[in-house]
C-alpha cells in the first residue's frame, strides 16, 4: 500500500474530527466494549472516571449530538440471529453518481451500511460499498437483482463479495492499548 | 453460538426494539422495564445471557467513523492454506475489530482504527512487514447510511 497516498485520504476525511477533551477520551475509553450490566451504569462509569453521574450524561448526549456516537444501543450479532448470508456488494459507478445511486440504495431497509471509498487501480475499481445481511445466499441475490432494478444499476459493474469465516468481530477500539487476545477463527460454519 | 433456539418474547423485544434510543437516564435498565412490564432484575439477567451466548456484542455506543480517531477498511490477497496465519496475526493487533475471509481475489477483509492517521498508516505499515503481504487500503470517503440497526425478521 502507497502510504502517503492512504495518510493523505485519511487527513481529507479528518478534517471533521471532533474536538474531544481528556475527559470525553477516557469516557470514550471506558464505554468501547459496552456499558456495565447493572441497575446504575453511568454512575459506575463516573466512579472510574473521578466524575459525577450527571456529567457522564451530560457527555453522552454531547456526543450523541455532535454525531461522534452514532447510536447507543443494543449491538446485536446478526450471524447468531440467523442471518447468515452477509454480503458486501461493491460497485463501480461514475464519480458523479455516487452520492444519488448511495442515496438510492441507502433507503432500503436491509442494506445495513452504504458508503464511497476509494478506487485502488488497478487492481480496485469500486467505489461505491453496502452491506445486506440476509437469511440466505438466494435470500441477498434476490434483493440484489431487485436493487439493480430499482435504482437503476444495470450497466454498473459489480461485484459480491459473500462472507466466509469470520476470524474476528467486536466494537472499534479507539483508545484502548489493551492486547488483541482474541481466537483466530470465532465461526468455522461458512455462511449459507 | 446459539443463534437457533427460541428466544423468549422479552429477548426479541431487547433485541429489535433497543438498537438505538437505549435511555441516557440513570438508571436505563429500569426504564427499559418499565416499557417492556417487566422487572428490571430480569432485564438486566436476560441481557446478561443473550451477551454470554453471543447473540448481543455489546450494550453502549457505536462510534461514527472518523469522528475519534482514523480507520479504514483494509483488504488482502492471501494464498488459502496461509490464510489463518495470516488472519492470526491480523487479529493479534487490538485496532482490528472486523476481519473476515470473503470470495474474492482479495479474500481477507478487516477494519483497522487508531487514535490517529500516523498510528494508522505505521500499524498497516507493520502489518505488510510481518505478513509480506500487500494491504489494499480503502478508507471511508463518504457515508451514506451507517450502521442504524435494522428490524430482525423472527420467522
Amino acid at each position: 500500500m502507497d502510504m502517503k497516498t492512504l495518510s493523505q485520504q485519511l487527513q481529507s476525511i479528518n478534517r471533521h474530527l471532533a474536538e474531544l477533551d481528556a475527559v470525553d477520551d477516557a469516557m470514550i475509553r471506558a464505554i468501547e466494549n459496552g456499558l456495565p450490566l447493572c441497575s446504575r451504569p453511568y454512575a459506575q462509569i463516573a466512579d472510574q472516571l473521578g466524575i459525577d453521574e450527571p456529567e457522564v450524561l451530560a457527555r453522552l448526549a454531547a456526543l450523541q449530538q455532535q454525531g461522534v456516537i452514532k447510536r447507543m444501543g443494543v449491538v446485536v450479532r446478526h450471524r447468531e440471529l440467523g442471518y447468515r448470508a452477509n454480503a458486501m456488494l461493491v460497485w463501480d459507478v461514475p464519480d458523479d453518481r455516487v452520492g444519488e445511486l448511495g442515496r438510492c440504495l441507502s433507503q432500503y431497509d436491509f442494506i445495513t451500511l452504504c458508503y464511497r471509498r476509494p478506487r485502488v487501480m488497478p487492481d480496485w475499481p469500486y467505489n461505491l460499498f453496502c452491506m445486506i445481511h440476509g437469511k440466505s445466499r438466494e435470500d441477498v441475490l434476490q434483493r440484489i437483482d431487485w436493487l439493480i432494478e430499482q435504482c437503476h444499476l444495470e450497466s454498473l459493474p459489480h461485484h459480491v463479495l459473500f462472507s466466509r469465516r469470520r476470524f474476528k468481530q467486536r466494537g472499534a477500539v479507539y483508545r484502548s492499548d489493551r492486547k488483541g487476545d482474541e481466537p483466530v477463527i470465532q465461526d468455522k460454519r461458512y455462511a449459507t | 453460538m446459539s443463534g437457533e433456539r427460541q428466544l423468549s418474547e422479552l429477548e426479541r423485544h431487547l433485541l429489535n426494539d433497543y438498537q438505538h434510543g437505549f435511555p441516557l437516564s440513570p438508571t436505563p435498565y429500569a426504564d427499559m422495564a418499565e416499557q417492556l412490564g417487566v422487572s428490571e432484575q430480569q432485564v438486566l439477567d436476560s441481557l446478561e445471557r443473550l451477551q454470554r451466548e453471543g447473540l448481543v456484542s455489546r450494550v453502549g455506543a457505536v462510534f461514527r467513523p472518523n469522528r475519534v480517531g482514523a480507520s479504514t477498511l483494509a483488504a488482502m490477497s492471501v494464498a488459502e492454506e496461509e490464510l489463518e496465519s495470516v488472519a492470526k496475526i491480523i487479529n493479534s493487533y487490538p485496532h482490528v475489530n472486523h476481519n473476515y475471509e470473503r470470495e474474492h481475489e482479495f479474500n481477507l477483509w478487516f477494519v483497522a482504527t487508531a487514535a490517529s492517521e500516523a498510528e494508522l498508516c505505521s500499524v498497516l505499515g507493520e502489518m505488510e512487514e510481518r505478513t509480506s503481504h500487500t494491504i489494499l487500503a480503502l478508507p471511508l470517503l463518504e457515508d451514506f447510511h451507517i450502521d442504524l440497526g435494522f428490524d430482525l425478521q423472527w420467522t
